[in-house]
């Protein structure tokens, strides 16, 4: 038993962890088992960036691996400092991307937790969540001289053009050829179907599962969803994750009903915005915990279900073209503020912590902007955390807390959204 | 050499030109980047005009944009709030990279110009598809030129501008040409006033001093002796005139480069036809590309190369603006390619202002004793 905790405060923690989280951890090591056993089972692999379209790939039963979620493994893993050093002692100035960075490193050394990524057959980048992608898969391309294929899915700042929607249709032809031409064998259409609609199926059990934490208390943080989200990511269109997302959703059911509160004395609810900082994941949800403060949502995880809206179930492969292109990084500052607002009043949030994200640009150019908006439109109170999402080297603990502690005064004074002040 | 001159003066104080342009009563319509679609802005008759942002104080763009953002977009920005912009009609933002479409945002939503576009070009530049969208987005621009300004841009229209445009660049091409076949001709500083001269002069009287100044230069004697180490800057954008100065008294000549504002921006040719917007989206297609461009893992690496050994170039200078990710994704690479080529590299990122002198001069000395 801890020091100065009671009997009822262990068990209270004890309930607050969640059952999922075994299970997840089991799929996940089941998932880079066979990924780095694909050379055995025959199995294709291809890298794949966190925004592109999978669903294709798993049609083709080819196994997708993806860098950045290997990149937040390494910023858990508090490996990234030295990874991106290596990284720099290579050339790459220190204000890219440090997923690209650890990246980059890690391919030329089979760094990281797992001890490297299985070499790629194919590498698949879409370039709706930035540009830097399209630089680092260039890089990949050369090191392991194997094909590429980019899916350049237009900017959409106020709208999605006609032109634009032609012109990533074709995209999706020139896509399945290029499988096709790498895995010689024919696209099933009627498989991508299926794994279509299991996609659309896993994205609204996500939903689902960030919908729990509009309850108050919340059963769930932020920091539970950034770790849940791999699955939606890397695996979508699997049975395996319809069926994990449907034992988590009911979980957070259970939970609910049972009043557990994932942080103690809930009094605050917070809005994060933007990557998570992989390498200060409890720090933080310990600073905010103590303060009694939630974070019930965040811009980042909701992105992997905020594209259903375009789907169509009966025509996935058409409505892909849509659903990739219009997805929160790829819109305007004025148009992901309406999210922002959206989930201001679903969540019933009090204060906004944005994340000013050194290694994503179009993630964080804006954020003072969508600040302002914030403030005057909602009138609740914004703040700022800054550092490289997986390069520890670039985070300072004390001026965080001091920002924390700041912004948590003010969020007191102004009380919580159900108007009771403490 | 007096059409020289001019054009040193027209770089030196873009504002006091552009302000006369806007005196006459011809809209001036800004733009950052050189994958601008200029020809069709010309042919509505309207006046293009490179933009470099403010230098120094760019504080007032803290309250947009965070520090860990290039020079270039937060003088961008700087210069528009604080007025100094006034005489624009409109801006244009083509999609270049992470950093200008988020000040794309930043701009529509805090500064009022006028005709404000975004021209989505492609990032690939290798299929057809992407071809055909590339005519797509460049038909749409014209004719969202059309409706806020009420006029006609016609396909004669957009064929003469095409012409001027061949001819600009041509000359443009010819005077690099020339540099590079005896480099005592003409200063680094003097040439780059020509470059950016040229995105900020009413494009049809350039023209005609273009060819005026080829026939100076013709007669002239070379400005000084064509010693120092034939070096090639690679990069994005460089209005720092004293850059070129500090290579030669270091050692060093410029004979070629692949800049944003230098050969990126007059390489190419347009065919005059029953498609013009086919044939200007052509160009953008085929020429060299901009690492924030896709055509091919190494196609880069290798143009780069290629121009070097063209040039007899013996070390090249990567010069870009800090915080610029294509640029710096793609040194590393670019790097070995020329070490391969037994040509080498030396790395100067920028941001408003330079370093100081002294630095650069024993950085760039060292740099050219060694080749």
């Amino acid at each position: 038993m801890s020091e100065g905790k009671t009997m009822s405060q262990t068990d209270a923690e004890k309930k607050r962890k969640f059952r999922s989280a075994k299970r997840m951890r089991e799929i996940m090591t089941e998932y880079y088992i066979d990924a780095k056993t694909a050379g055995q089972s025959g199995k294709k692999v291809a890298w794949i960036t966190s925004g592109g379209p999978v669903e294709p790939l798993i049609a083709m039963d080819v196994i997708p691996v993806y860098p950045e979620n290997y990149g937040a493994m390494i910023g858990a893993s508090h490996m990234g400092g030295d990874l991106c050093a290596k990284a720099e002692a290579l050339g790459y100035s220190t204000d890219l991307c440090s997923y690209a960075r650890a990246d980059i490193a890690c391919a030329l050394e089979n760094g990281g937790p797992i001890g490297g990524l299985p070499r790629p057959d194919m590498l698949v980048c879409c370039n709706n969540i930035c540009g830097t992608v399209l630089k680092w898969y260039e890089i990949q391309a050369r090191l392991f001289n194997v094909p590429l294929f980019i899916f350049d899915t237009p900017f959409c700042h106020v709208d999605f053009a006609d032109e634009a929607r032609r012109y990533v249709r074709s995209q999706l032809d020139e896509y399945i050829a290029f499988l096709e031409g790498v895995c010689k064998t024919k696209f099933d259409y009627d498989r991508a179907m299926e794994v279509g609609r299991l996609s659309l199926k896993g994205q609204r059990l996500w939903q689902d599962v960030l919908d729990a934490a509009a309850h108050r208390p919340s059963p769930m943080t932020a920091f539970d969803a950034f770790f849940f989200l791999a699955l939606i990511v890397t695996l979508r269109g699997t049975q395996k994750v319809v069926d994990f997302y449907t034992e988590l959703l009911q979980e957070m059911k259970d939970r609910v009903e049972q009043g557990i509160s994932a942080v103690e004395n809930e009094r605050y609810r917070l809005l994060w915005d933007n990557l998570p900082v992989w390498y200060r994941l409890k720090w933080l949800s310990d600073t905010f915990a103590s303060h009694g403060a939630c974070l019930v949502a965040d811009t980042y995880t909701t992105a992997w279900c905020g594209s259903m809206k375009y789907i169509d179930e009966n025509n996935f492969i058409e409505s892909m073209a849509e659903a990739y292109t219009r997805i929160y990084l790829n819109i305007g500052v004025d148009e992901m503020v309406k999210t922002i607002f959206e989930m201001i009043d679903k969540y019933e949030v009090d204060g906004l912590v944005m994340h000013s994200n050194r290694s994503c640009k179009p993630y964080s150019f804006g954020q003072y902007d969508i600040m302002r908006m914030v403030q005057e439109k909602k009138g609740i109170p914004c703040m700022m955390l800054e550092s490289h999402m997986v390069d520890e080297r670039s985070f300072s603990e004390s001026q965080a807390s001091t920002r924390i502690d700041a912004f948590m005064e003010i969020v007191r004074q102004r009380g919580s959204r159900t108007g009771t002040a403490l | 050499m007096e059409i020289l001159n001019e054009f040193i003066e027209v770089a030196a104080n873009p504002a006091a030109y552009a302000a006369k342009i806007k005196a006459s009563g011809r809209p001036v319509i800004g733009y950052y980047c050189s994958y601008t679609p200029e020809e069709i802005i010309h042919a509505a008759g309207m006046h293009p005009m490179r933009l470099f942002g403010s230098k120094g104080d760019t504080g007032i763009a803290d309250r947009h944009l965070q520090a860990y953002c290039c020079s270039l977009v937060r003088g961008a920005l700087a210069e528009s709030l604080s007025g100094g912009l006034d005489y624009l009609s409109g801006t244009v933002f083509p999609h270049t990279c992470d950093s200008i479409q988020r000040l794309s945002d930043i701009w529509r939503l805090n500064t009022s110009h006028g005709f404000f576009a975004d021209v989505v070009l492609p990032v690939k530049l290798n299929t057809e598809s992407a071809r055909r969208y590339m005519a797509d987005v460049l038909d749409k621009f014209r004719k969202e030129l059309e409706s806020y300004f009420h006029l006609t841009i016609s396909d004669e229209d957009l064929n003469a501008s095409i012409r001027t445009y061949n001819a600009i660049r041509g000359s443009l091409k010819e005077i690099w040409e020339l540099k590079s076949h005896n480099p005592g001709l003409l200063s680094g500083s003097d040439l780059s006033s020509i470059v950016r001269a040229s995105m900020v002069m009413d494009r049809e009287a350039l023209k005609d001093d273009l060819r005026s100044l080829l026939e100076e230069l013709g007669e002239g004697k070379p400005s000084g002796e064509a010693k120092g180490k034939r070096l090639m800057l690679v990069g994005n954008v460089c209005d720092h005139p004293d850059v070129y100065t500090l290579i030669e008294r270091s050692g060093g000549q410029v004979v070629w480069d692949d800049l944003c504002t230098g050969s990126r921006y007059f390489e190419g040719m347009m065919e005059e036809g029953s498609d013009p917007i086919s044939s200007i989206a052509d160009r953008l297609f085929e020429r060299q590309v901009c690492p924030a461009k896709h055509k091919s893992p190494t196609a880069r690496g290798e143009h780069i190369t290629a121009k070097a050994r063209e040039h007899g170039v013996q070390g090249v200078v990567f010069l870009y603006l800090k915080f610029c990710d294509p640029h710096s994704f793609d040194y590393p690479y670019l790097r070995e390619y020329l070490e391969k080529a037994g040509i080498s590299s030396m790395l100067l990122e920028i941001e408003d202002r330079l370093p100081p002198e002294g630095q650069l001069l024993t950085r760039i000395e060292t740099f050219t004793h060694m080749l």
